[in-house]
């Protein structure tokens, strides 16, 4: 049995035609048949000890194409996949044949999976969406089904993606694919590397690269050190880092494939956060997001309680909200009223100019004590190691550090005079593009707070977004830093900080503690004002560097 | 700046003085502004306030308004301004979002005077009112303007952009109550400074953040704006919608924009990023800034004219910490250093060319020399009437279109197809190949292939094929007819035009030449050829008896597209009008050198008519007797070469080439002719003439083109069974151990040429294929397919 006519061809099912897919997936059920048939006619022979590694190995590939079965069969945006790949995958469980079921509940380990919206249910609005992201990368990933709580958002960053990984660019395609490995991998974030791990070699990566950074091109290792600083401590980048990239003889980088690939690496720094910020769960066809035990009642319950999404668990959660209700019910009204307070108060009271510089400074130190309390170790992620090196680096707070390190402020580099500028020269659109997600992030709003309707957050997401900046020693002039303290308490702070700083240090206890009453499409949109004020903190410092560099 | 250069403009009343210079600050400047009286200006920044004063050699601190035990953020600056009635006031725009002004006349050491903290965010520009002492405008990040009067605590009033923040605001300065702001998102709003409640007038002018707008200083309702897309427009707001009248593209985003003062059409600008120059730009020449000034080392970040009325001096501050004056004069002007032609190939071979008016016009006087008679061609003359200001800078365009089916290069592909290059007789050769381009009408190729045989074989079959073209002039002296072999219609361009020229020019003279050239010809003797001052011009005297035989003509009226040559004699086609020899001066002293210079001189001459009538010339005897080598015209051939090939028509250089082999090969270095080579190859190749180009290939002598058709020469097979390559053996699958090739009529395995017919696949040895077809036109494997073979 040669394995060439038993290639699976995935990219037909991306089509908008639906008889496109028809045929496609008639391919496909012939060869998963065919599959079938061999296997059963392997098992019932007696078994040869010298076909034990080829018959492995053909398994290995019938489980990895249920495993994509199952995938479709759950998440594809077209109504005649779902149905018919679920079709194909009961055929083959009739011919005696094991098939897999998804681990876990939905989506996101945080977020239960009633609360997601539900492939298939969607919009029309939506379902594009849907279908654009699922023809451009023969997936719908779970990151895209949180984000559709906020559909304006995702598309803008749907858009942002795609062009950053598929169009018109410098780098060539497996670069860009490694460059996000290398940027997830030092949130040791097992789920997005998995995933571009697929790309990259679908893309005709060199499967060696992913042994480790010192298998890849020297261009590569030595843009290492650059996606370290600016994963953990983005105001040590100096104008040298550049140097040392762009003039590095054979192995040099040039301005626009670093622009290229410094905007890859603060993507994917920033998508990790949210990875782990929303807790999302591994994608059904890659490892940890199915098995192939049957649903037995002990490890229905051992699965379910390490996935942290058993009823029961959810239960508990909800009672404990419910012992809490009337104490975050005034959560939410004590808020409110203090943002209406400062509304009112700013114009009367006027700090002082060495009060708001010092407020700075203070709000500066105090982001450097929150910290989680519970510091449970993290396992580390399988095989996500080896893409980085120095795990010992991480975030160093920028007050306790960063004594030597001037300010950064805003008035004199900021992203819409002069990053954009830069950015939009060297790559051209990408400017643009990255441009309308951070505004479509700033400014998004529904007005609601909680159980509250008109209200006014412009006040509450600016805090978010400068306590951000001010985690990252950068600050605006024109903001009242004491406005953080009084928005913004501890366990939202500890979470925000957590986030962004160490994402993977993130649980799910800190993501219920937090804004306790509000839903979880807000506590989305936190995730969204945080991974884009991250990315935005990140650009600055790089770009700031670069423009130095370049006068 | 080393510029010493010193420029006083009169000035009503008074005269301002002064050289491009420039001072070093402490830090980077935000903004900068100009004292009315033109001798003072003030510069802020993040933590820089300071006065300077501005002398004539340089610029002198007058006044650190930074003073305090410790900088609040007050001070830290992102707009000043002067007031232009009162020299005793400035405003200031803190990043922090105060407005503070500033009294010069206080006594104390602190001038701070004011403090509006009414904005929530930064305000970014500050503007005072151009006639009324006390009204100040500030526009904030915000996204609220408000207007302050000086002696009120508070704003008189806010105005709501309902949009983002403001960048820039600035009062008319013709109408009163009129200001101009614009904002982030790409908006221009109008507003009438008595009415706070919605803005007059509100349009997009630009993709992105407007960072600056300056109104014109005499053009009432022109209004100039910048933006981060990168260009400038200018706005007519007089008219009901706001009218785009001017857009400049430059090469980074605007960050300042200011009108030059008397010059309408002139307007200064600086960019945000990246770019540290500042240009001047004459709004109707988009393009090319009319000036620009390159101090800078990082970008500026304000600019100012220093007079109201002085169109010559503009200050700029750069956050590379300078202040500088730089003097109009002093600007360089990239217009100077501009290429002012542009060329460009159309998709379709058409051809665009555009330079400055002048240049074409006096082409065009020269028009009849622009055809190339291979790709004939129109002219067009466009000029933009849209262009008003055509002394200027304007340019005509002109597009030269290929003639339908006139560019197509069938000649080519016949030519290839049909030249024979070897396996005859060298004779045959050149007369065929003579023959096949005169059927294309390519005579003066077929001269050349005639000639060649002529060179080359025996000199006994000199009888045909000749060339005429007798140039004479009908002069007085009844001079014998001269042959000329005039390069006149040799090849397109301005090339034989001036030879022509040139041969026209000089023909009097060549006359008295000719005239005693014709009595040495006649006594075998040539020194008359060492005194032509004419290299274009290969003369050739020739003694024809007959008065009738000569044909003045009349170069007045010769049309180098068109020449009609009356050919005297019938004795040989006559058809061919003209054949090009290469230019003449080896020549010429190759005759001079030569011991044998009459019979060259006479081998030549045999190329005249030769009228079968008339007695011969006592040279051609001369021609059997003195036998030249063939050699002897190897430094002629090799320039014809040189020739066709410059001229493009490297298919003939080669073919020759290939032709003549050994004769002339040793004459032309290798390098040349490989090259020659590759290009013949490269385009009978685009032609897919995949056969001649073999053949070329196979033919060249040049190792690194014969070894072209020796690169993967090998055909890998694919066994049709389980679709391995076959890698030992050609008709045996190693896998499956079956034959791949069965002949489908002695059922055999074919091991040689394989022939089989595309439509069913089955075929077999080409003999046994080729004899059952004639037979049988179905399928010998008996599959009925009807199978064609081409």
């Amino acid at each position: 049995m040669a394995e060439g006519e038993n290639e699976v061809r995935w990219d037909g099912l991306c089509s908008r035609d639906s008889s496109t897919r028809e045929t496609a997936l008639e391919h496909i059920r012939q060869i998963v048949l065919r599959k079938t048939e061999y296997l059963r006619s392997v098992k019932e022979t007696l078994y040869r000890p010298s076909d034990g590694l080829s018959n492995a190995v053909s398994l290995d590939g019938m489980n990895k194409l249920l495993a994509h079965l199952l995938m479709l069969s759950k998440r594809c945006p077209f109504k005649d996949v779902r149905e018919r790949s679920g079709f194909i995958l009961k055929s083959v469980e009739e011919l005696g044949i094991r098939i897999p079921r998804p681990l876990g509940h939905g989506p996101s380990r945080f977020i239960p999976e009633k609360e997601i919206l539900q492939v298939g249910s969607e919009d029309a609005q939506m379902h594009a969406l849907f279908a654009d992201s699922f023809a451009a990368l023969g997936r719908l990933d779970n990151i895209t089904l949180v984000m559709v709580f906020h559909p304006q958002y995702l598309e803008s960053f749907l858009k942002t993606q795609h062009y950053l990984l598929q169009m018109d660019g410098p780098l060539p395609l497996h670069y860009r694919h490694y460059i996000g490995i290398m940027a997830a991998a030092r949130h040791q974030c097992s789920y997005l590397v998995n995933l571009h791990v697929n790309d990259f070699l679908h893309v005709g990566g060199d499967p060696k690269w992913l042994n480790g950074l010192e298998n890849a091109p020297q261009k590569l290792q030595n843009l290492g050190e650059l996606n370290k600083v600016l994963a953990h401590r983005p105001w040590l980048i100096t104008k040298e880092h550049i140097e040392g990239l762009l003039k590095a003889e054979e192995h040099s980088w040039s301005l626009a494939e670093l622009v290229h690939a410094v905007v890859l690496l603060t993507h994917y720094h920033s998508l990790a956060s949210f990875t782990f910020g929303c807790g999302i769960s591994p994608e059904i066809h890659c490892d940890g997001g199915h098995t192939f035990r049957p649903p037995s009642v002990s490890n229905y319950c051992f699965c379910d309680i390490t996935n942290g999404n058993h009823n029961v668990d959810e239960m508990q959660v909800n009672s404990a909200g419910n012992i809490s209700v009337s104490d975050s019910f005034f959560e939410v009204e004590a808020l409110m009223e203090k943002m209406k307070q400062l509304q009112e108060c700013r114009d009367e009271e006027e700090a002082s100019q060495e009060e708001m510089a010092s407020r700075f400074e203070i709000e500066k130190r105090e982001s450097m004590l929150v910290f989680s309390s519970d510091d449970d170790e993290v396992t580390p992620a399988r095989d996500v190691s080896r893409h980085f090196e120095d795990t010992s680096y991480g975030y160093k707070d920028f007050s306790r550090h960063g004594m030597h390190v001037p300010t950064f402020r805003v008035q004199d580099y900021c992203w819409e005079d002069h990053g954009y500028s830069l950015v939009n020269r060297l790559y051209p659109d990408v400017g643009q593009l990255i441009d309308e997600k951070f505004h479509i992030a700033y400014n998004l709003t529904y007005n609601t707070m909680a159980m509250h309707k008109d209200v006014d957050t412009s006040m509450l997401r600016r805090a978010i977004w400068n306590y951000i900046h001010c985690m990252f020693g950068i600050r605006y002039d024109d903001y009242d830093y004491g406005e953080i303290n009084q928005l913004l308490d501890r366990s939202f702070k500890v979470y925000i900080k957590t986030v962004v700083c160490t994402p993977e240090k993130v649980t799910k206890r800190m993501y219920d503690s937090f804004w306790r009453q509000f839903k979880h499409s807000e506590k989305v949109h936190v995730n969204l004002l945080l991974i884009e004020a991250r990315m935005q903190a990140e650009l600055l410092y790089a770009l700031r560097a670069i423009t130095r560099y370049m006068t | 700046m080393e510029k010493m250069s010193r420029v006083t403009t009169a000035l009503s009343g008074s005269a301002l003085t002064g050289r491009t210079m420039h001072c070093h600050l402490d830090a980077p400047a935000n903004a900068i502004s100009v004292c009315r009286d033109a001798a003072q200006v003030v510069v802020a920044g993040r933590s820089i306030f300071k006065i300077y004063a501005i002398e004539e050699e340089q610029f002198v601190e007058k006044l650190n308004l930074r003073v305090g035990r410790k900088p609040s953020l007050n001070l830290s600056c992102a707009d000043v301004v002067w007031h232009q009635m009162d020299e005793n006031l400035l405003a200031t725009a803190a990043t922090n979002g105060v407005v503070v002004t500033w009294n010069l006349g206080r006594p104390s050491r602190n001038k701070q005077d004011q403090l509006f903290t009414e904005h929530k965010r930064t305000v970014n520009k500050v503007c005072f009112h151009p006639t009324e002492a006390h009204v100040l405008l500030s526009g904030s990040q915000d996204g609220f303007m408000k207007c302050f009067d000086l002696r009120r605590k508070d704003s008189v009033s806010t105005f709501s952009g309902q949009s983002e923040s403001v960048r820039d605001v600035q009062f008319s300065i013709r109408d009163y109550f009129t200001f101009a702001s614009t904002f982030e998102n790409g908006n221009v709003q109008l507003w009438d400074i008595r009415r706070p409640d919605r803005c007059e007038r509100m349009f997009t002018a630009h993709n992105g953040p407007v960072f600056c707008c300056d109104w014109h200083p005499e053009d009432r309702g022109w209004l100039a704006t910048g933006g981060r897309d990168k260009m400038v427009k200018v706005w007519d707001m007089t008219t009901h919608r706001a009218k785009e009248m001017h857009c400049v593209q430059t090469i980074a985003s605007v960050a300042r924009v200011k009108w030059r003062p008397e010059c309408r059409h002139h307007l200064a600008t600086c960019s945000m990023m990246v770019d540290h120059n500042i240009y001047v730009w004459d709004v109707r020449r988009p393009f090319v800034p009319a000036a620009m000034f390159e101090e800078h080392r990082d970008v500026t970040t304000g600019i100012a004219w220093r007079h109201p009325h002085d169109p010559s001096f503009l200050l700029s501050g750069s956050k590379d910490s300078t202040l500088c004056q730089h003097l109009f004069r002093d600007a360089s002007q990239p217009v100077e250093r501009a290429n002012p032609e542009g060329l460009c190939y159309g998709l379709f071979g058409d051809l665009a060319f555009a330079a400055k008016e002048s240049l074409v016009a006096a082409e065009s006087g020269r028009k009849p020399y622009m055809g190339d008679r291979r790709h004939p061609i129109f002219f067009k003359r466009k000029l933009d009437p849209a262009e008003p200001f055509s002394g200027l800078a304007s340019s005509a365009l002109s597009v030269f279109e290929t003639e339908s089916g006139g560019g197509s290069m069938s000649w080519f592909v016949d030519t290839a197809e049909r030249y024979a290059l070897a396996g005859r007789p060298l004779a045959e050769l050149c007369d065929h190949n003579a023959k096949v381009a005169r059927e294309l009408g390519r005579n003066q190729v077929a001269q050349t292939w005639t000639m060649l045989r002529i060179i080359y074989c025996s000199p006994g079959l000199v009888s045909s094929a000749n060339l005429n073209h007798s140039v004479g002039k009908g002069s007085s002296c009844g001079l014998p007819l001269m042959n000329s072999f005039n390069l006149k219609d040799m090849g397109p361009g301005l090339g034989s035009e001036t030879r022509l020229d040139r041969s026209k020019g000089d023909t009097r003279s060549d006359t008295a030449l000719l005239d005693s050239s014709a009595t040495l010809i006649t006594n075998e003797d040539n020194e008359e050829t060492e005194g032509s001052d004419v290299p274009a011009d290969y003369l050739l005297g020739d003694v024809e008896g007959e008065e009738d035989e000569l044909y003045p003509l009349d170069t007045e009226h010769v049309h180098p597209e068109e020449p009609e040559y009356v050919l005297p004699q019938e004795a040989f086609p006559l058809r061919h009008e003209i054949v090009d020899t290469p230019s003449g001066p080896e020549h010429l002293q190759d005759k001079a050198d030569s011991p044998h210079v009459s019979g060259n001189e006479a081998d030549t001459a045999s190329l005249a008519p030769v009228d079968s009538s008339s007695s011969l010339l006592s040279v051609s005897h001369a021609l059997y007797d003195s036998r030249l080598p063939p050699d002897f015209f190897s430094v002629l051939v090799r320039d014809m070469l040189h020739f066709y090939a410059e001229q493009g028509d490297v298919q003939m250089a080669v073919s020759v080439l290939i032709v003549l082999g050994e004769r002339v090969r040793k004459d032309i270095d290798e390098q040349t002719q490989e090259h020659w080579y590759t290009s013949y190859i490269d385009l009978l190749q685009r032609f897919c003439l995949w056969n001649v180009s073999n053949e070329v290939v196979k033919l060249s002598t040049s190792r690194a083109v014969s070894c072209l058709n020796q690169a993967s020469t090998t055909l890998h097979v694919n066994c049709s069974h389980c679709k391995r390559p076959m890698s030992s053996r050609g008709w045996v699958c190693d896998r499956c151990h079956r034959c791949a090739s069965m002949c489908a009529v002695c059922h055999h395995v074919v091991k040689g040429l394989f022939v089989w017919c595309q439509g069913c696949s089955h075929g077999g040895h080409l003999q046994h294929i080729m004899k059952w077809l004639e037979g049988s036109s179905h399928c010998p494997a008996g599959c009925g397919h009807l199978c064609e073979y081409s």
